[in-house]
């Protein structure tokens, strides 16, 4: 069974259709690349599944479960995580203090009005830090952090409360090459814990690390498949040779 | 601080001691809104009806039932203004679609005002006149008159709530707050009840509200429809604004320092001491928006750490 299956998902805003019924599937422990022109809708096809956007029309099913209607929050819980396309670290927090909080969503009140929790996570709260190389930073505000180093924190707060689906919008936005090139690095091990959904324009780092594509233009899917069968499909080629 | 609250009834005149207690008990007040603004970002521009509320509903315990023992009083004026901020957080803070803070705002401003008005022409609760001549609130066989005696039991009020607030807002549970107050889409993101956690903060705020309220009306041994009012929710946010909205001895600098300068003031320049109260606010928000203790505690210290051995583990906060 699919981890995440979204059928007929589409979005209009007024007049404007930005999607017109897109489907995707992603099983689990798979890496799964979105990509397109500017304006293609993976974005927005990105937010519907999150629930961010809520979509005009389709369903999406996540573990068995119809989340079309669920909010955020209960889709973050049931174990889908997303990283914004703008950065949104807590930068009056420590880098510490922003993974503490992404660990603990599903701590009781009671337990965390007691801080019953906090001793118990300190070991993670470093493990993650060290994983994205930020643990020299653990005590620094977030806010002095450069634009890349923000990002990977992004990451390793949407990764902390150990989600089974991770959907990441544009990770290496803004980033120079050796930092994008780093965090391949950094997610490459996080395939044998969760799946992985991601916008990006960086074509090679696309092909990089996932092991599917679906290619989205003008709102609609024209191609889905691994990434020799993709790279092969004269549709896609079409929009990126339209585009070029 | 402490120190200088304890000792002062012993130096102070007594006419200075009444409004020492009155100015504590405001504290108190500040402190609810300062929960639900500073902490949790509900701009709430009606928490005097909390206080409101706590007052009449004890004075009102107090006239047809007479009840004044604190055992009973105050437990009353806390729940009064918890059930209430529960039923009006209830409707604008939760729900598949919870209101914009703007419609929070005016909706928590238009329940003041509301509740003002109808207080005002209702015969039963004194209308205009308020209800007057509340008895003394007792201990046992004991009257506790306005005095040093009435101080003191504030005073200790207020300490045992501030460390309450203080342990909460430097708990796990204040570390999601400082999350909410800077992003609560992030927040919600990571699967947080959002809703949720504003409606504790809320109805917590609405009980510390209702029990000042419930404070103030046997000191004053008087309530009014002001008391509910928007003059009253208005002063509420100039005190915490004026302080540091974010940090509760913010709170509690801001409402003393307004109420020590309108002493010294409003008799001896009584015409134009609004004007100086409007200028030195204008002045705090435009060059220090953290306000008073901005100038005592950084931005770090104030947001506060919250991890296990992290830097300054327990500081913060205040």
């Amino acid at each position: 069974m699919a981890l995440l299956e979204a059928r007929g998902v589409g979005k209009s805003f007024g007049r404007l259709t930005a999607l017109t019924g897109a489907a995707l599937t992603v099983g689990n422990n798979e890496f799964h690349g979105l990509i397109g022109p500017n304006g293609s809708g993976k974005s927005t096809f990105l937010k519907c599944i999150a629930g961010a956007t809520a979509a005009t029309k389709g369903r999406v099913i996540f573990d068995g479960a119809d989340v079309t209607n669920t909010s955020p929050a209960a889709r973050a819980r049931a174990g889908m995580s997303l990283k914004f396309q703008m950065t949104s670290v807590l930068t009056e927090l420590t880098l510490y203090d922003n993974i503490l909080l992404a660990l603990q969503p599903k701590v009781s009140l009671t337990r965390l009005m007691f801080s019953g929790s906090r001793k118990i996570l300190h070991e993670r709260v470093i493990a993650m830090l060290e994983q994205f190389r930020l643990a020299n930073r653990a005590h620094d505000a977030a806010s002095t952090l450069s634009h890349g180093q923000q990002q990977w924190l992004e990451i390793a707060m949407a990764l902390a409360a150990e989600p089974m689906l991770l959907l990441l919008d544009e990770p290496t936005g803004g980033m120079s090459i050796e930092e994008r090139r780093v965090t391949g690095e950094l997610l490459q091990p996080i395939k044998t814990r969760c799946s992985l959904v991601i916008v990006e324009h960086d074509l090679d780092f696309i092909r990089d690390i996932c092991d599917r594509i679906t290619v989205l233009d003008q709102g609609s899917v024209i191609c889905s498949g691994t990434v020799p069968e993709v790279q092969a499909n004269s549709k896609v080629q079409e929009v990126y040779l339209r585009r070029a | 601080m402490i120190g200088i609250a304890v000792v002062a009834p012993i130096v102070m005149q007594d006419f200075i001691t009444v409004y020492a207690t009155r100015v504590l008990i405001l504290c108190l007040f500040a402190l609810s809104f300062d929960l639900v603004w500073g902490y949790a970002g509900i701009m709430s521009l009606g928490q005097s009806l909390f206080f409101g509320l706590g007052g009449y509903g004890i004075a009102l315990l107090s006239r047809d039932w007479n009840v004044a023992s604190i055992l009973v009083v105050l437990p009353v004026g806390a729940l009064i203004g918890l059930v209430a901020a529960l039923m009006i957080g209830g409707f604008l803070l939760v729900g598949r679609h919870p209101s914009s803070m703007i419609f929070v705002s005016l909706g928590t401003m238009t329940g003041a005002y509301a509740a003002d008005r109808l207080v005002r022409g209702w015969y039963y609760v004194g209308g205009q006149n308020g209800i007057p001549s509340i008895q003394s609130m007792r201990i046992g066989p004991y009257e506790l008159v306005e005095g040093p005696t009435f101080y003191y039991l504030v005073l200790a009020i207020l300490v045992a709530v501030y460390l309450v607030c203080r342990w909460l807002v430097r708990s796990q549970f204040g570390l999601v707050l400082a999350g909410l107050r800077e992003n609560e889409e992030r927040i919600a993101y990571f699967g947080y009840n959002v809703e949720h956690i504003k409606l504790i903060v809320f109805t917590l705020g609405g009980a510390i509200a209702g029990l000042a309220g419930s404070l103030y009306a046997f000191h004053e041994s008087f309530v009014w429809s002001g008391m509910l009012g928007v003059v009253m929710a208005t002063q509420v946010v100039l005190y915490v604004m004026l302080g540091g909205s974010g940090t509760l001895i913010g709170a509690l600098a801001g409402t003393v320092v307004i109420e020590a300068l309108n002493f010294w003031l409003s008799n001896t320049y009584q015409e134009i001491w609004p004007i100086i109260l409007g200028v030195m606010l204008l002045l705090i928000v435009m060059f220090r928006p953290g306000g008073l203790v901005s100038f005592i505690l950084d931005g770090h210290e104030r947001v506060g750490s919250f991890g296990y051995m992290g830097r300054g583990d327990g500081r913060g906060s205040t």
